[in-house]
């Protein structure tokens, strides 16, 4: 039910920014899943096999040239969708699950418990996250499944903090209150009254700390605590062509990086234009 | 004032749980996550006698309470261990060679982060509903999405490899370093009048600085915006621009309204920031805490790894501090 409220709200409300702002962004993030998803049918070279010369600057035969293997870097680009996409959604989806149930139960119940995870989760917020994320991708070691988990639990308190203020909100409304009068139990009363009424910010906070989790990915990888060679992925990309910058071959790191700015702006944009889309007047 | 003391003393205590959370937190993920740090940061290659006399080395071996109250009474001693590579030296010695290089990259990238969005929110603000006003509220998403090290390398390309124009890596040119009194180079080099090494020193931090700056400047030009097109809408401003007072004193009066909340942003973009620093150093060989941290995790230096970390968390808790401090100076609402 909730979808079909999000489609109507996004295909005929009339607000134009917010709409624009969802549609650019759902553009984006599914071109990019296409890519991901038919990789070896649009990639045109072996994204880790040689398919040319050195370093060869783009043209029709390499659409964004060829890096310091002569391997195709559009190639490479389509295929690196699939690790990002990966570790940032199945990331976000763990930061989810654990996020939003801690934060429901926190706010609903309230009292000692809700005070420690409060500032629990007030502490890891308050702390850098790329370098949280850095100290617990260090100690397991570099791999993709070790990045998965050091970034979800980077996010965890991104959701618990939203969830918890919606439910401390919503637990004084009325039709909580009634609820509780004819003796619906807590656990009703969190998943029937309270959990529907959050799921559009659940999808706003998604998209957002989505948008934030592409950045923290890309940094890890770039930084060498995702994949080592030759498995392409776009942060990584980046740290291989920085060697060969100062001799001016911009097309190592140009496209990459690009596409790391497109995918995080694609879900910036879903998110900011459904939060204007659900809290109107905000705008002005 | 006396409340203001009051408010000052309560949260200066606040800070110990919040350090001692954030302590326990670095402790819990360094050693209690599934795995051996000292066996995951060697790898396996290395004899299984080694890898013991290493855990030794770093106090390891013992039950886990314990390392937990020793680590806890070391650093509020300011013993961080020593590094377990060359010297060893102690971890804090090499930490206070490092820091100042972070600390000034962050002044230059959070000043130029606040002018950056002050100007461009203030911009759209008057402007509100114009093509200037759409294109700044882009920017303030589209700055925010940009991947640091690849921004950074777009800059380092621009001016350092195509126009020649500032160097792209490093803080300054080996041999030019100011005296030193406060490390931080541009102050040193200004209280020395060492204008070469001042020129050197500016042309160094300038690009990591911006990049830093560019990339944190979007919330600032959003919340700033925003603020202003509501102070802007407040009777007060209606009532001057009906007396018909002069509109640059209206901006100045609209401006010191709408600055208020941007404070708090800047308590709240500080982690950001440091996160930020992190991969600006690493795009920029800068000598800082974050290339010290990723060094030492590549050189599989444990105690230096934790030191690192601990001073992060001691950082970001003092600079909440301050900034809440602030914030109780400037707004006489909040007090306990």
């Amino acid at each position: 039910m909730e979808v079909k409220n999000l489609a109507t709200t996004i295909f005929r409300i009339p607000e134009v920014e917010g709409r624009w702002m969802v549609m650019s962004g759902l553009a984006i993030v599914c071109i990019v899943l296409i890519m991901a998803i038919f990789a070896p049918l649009i990639a045109p070279y072996d994204p880790t096999k040689s398919s040319g010369e050195i370093l060869e600057a783009p043209s029709m035969k390499h659409l964004m040239g060829t890096d310091n293997l002569g391997r195709d870097i559009f190639s490479r680009i389509i295929y690196g969708s699939r690790v990002v996409l990966m570790v940032v959604f199945s990331a976000s989806l763990v930061s989810m699950s654990i996020g939003v149930p801690i934060g429901l139960i926190s706010g609903y119940f309230g009292g000692k418990l809700d005070r420690a995870i409060s500032m629990l989760m007030d502490s890891m917020y308050a702390f850098p996250s790329l370098i949280l994320a850095i100290a617990i991708a260090a100690v397991l070691g570099p791999s993709v499944v070790n990045a998965v988990v050091a970034i979800s639990v980077v996010y965890v308190p991104t959701y618990f903090r939203m969830i918890r203020g919606q439910t401390l909100s919503l637990k004084s409304r009325l039709f909580v209150e009634a609820a509780k009068a004819i003796g619906a139990k807590d656990t009703r009363i969190m998943g029937r009254y309270i959990l529907p009424n959050i799921v559009t910010t659940v999808v706003v906070v998604f998209s957002l700390s989505v948008a934030d989790a592409i950045l923290t990915e890309a940094g890890l990888s770039f930084l060498g605590f995702i994949v080592t060679a030759p498995t392409p992925d776009w942060g990584f990309e980046l740290s291989a062509g920085r060697p060969y910058l100062p001799a001016g071959y911009w097309w190592m790191i140009t496209f990459p990086g690009l596409m790391v700015m497109l995918l995080s702006l694609g879900f910036a944009l879903i998110g900011e234009g459904l939060s204007e889309i659900y809290a109107p007047g905000r705008e002005r | 004032m006396a409340s203001l003391k009051a408010y000052i003393v309560t949260r200066a205590l606040l800070v110990i749980p919040t350090i001692l959370i954030l302590l326990t937190l670095v402790f819990f993920i360094l050693r209690i996550l599934p795995g051996d740090p000292i066996a995951a940061m060697v790898g396996q290659k290395v004899p299984p006698e080694v890898v013991e006399k290493l855990r030794e080395e770093a106090g390891l071996n013992k039950p886990l309470l314990i390392q937990y109250f020793e680590y806890l009474f070391n650093i509020a001693r300011g013993d961080f261990g020593k590094s377990m590579i060359w010297g060893k030296r102690p971890v804090i010695d090499e930490i206070m060679i490092r820091f100042p290089a972070t600390l000034e990259l962050t002044i230059f990238g959070f000043a130029l982060s606040v002018l950056i969005g002050v100007i461009t929110g203030a911009i759209a603000a008057f402007r509100r509903g114009s093509k200037v006003d759409a294109s700044m509220r882009i920017y303030s998403i589209v700055a925010y999405t940009l991947f640091i090290p690849w921004f950074g390398m777009l800059l380092q390309m621009i001016f350092g490899v195509y126009f020649r124009l500032l160097p792209i890596g490093g803080r300054i040119t080996p041999g030019s370093e100011p005296n030193t009194m406060t490390s931080l180079y541009v102050l040193d080099s200004i209280l020395t009048l060492n204008f070469n090494a001042l020129a050197d020193s500016l042309s160094h931090i300038f690009l990591p600085a911006l990049t830093l700056g560019i990339v944190l400047s979007g919330a600032y030009t959003r919340l700033l915006r925003n603020n202003l097109i509501d102070v802007l809408s407040q009777d007060f401003i209606v009532a001057y621009r009906a007396r018909g007072v002069k509109e640059r004193k209206v901006v100045k009066h609209a401006m010191k309204n709408a600055f208020i909340p941007v404070i708090t942003l800047m308590g709240l973009q500080f982690a950001i920031l440091l996160a930020g620093a992190v991969l600006t150093e690493t795009t920029f060989s800068w000598p800082g805490m974050g290339t010290f941290l990723l060094e030492r995790i590549q050189y599989r230096d444990y105690t230096s790894v934790q030191g690192a970390i601990v001073f992060y968390a001691l950082f970001v808790a003092l600079i909440s501090l301050v900034v809440d401090i602030v914030y109780a100076l400037l707004d006489p609402r909040i007090r306990y």
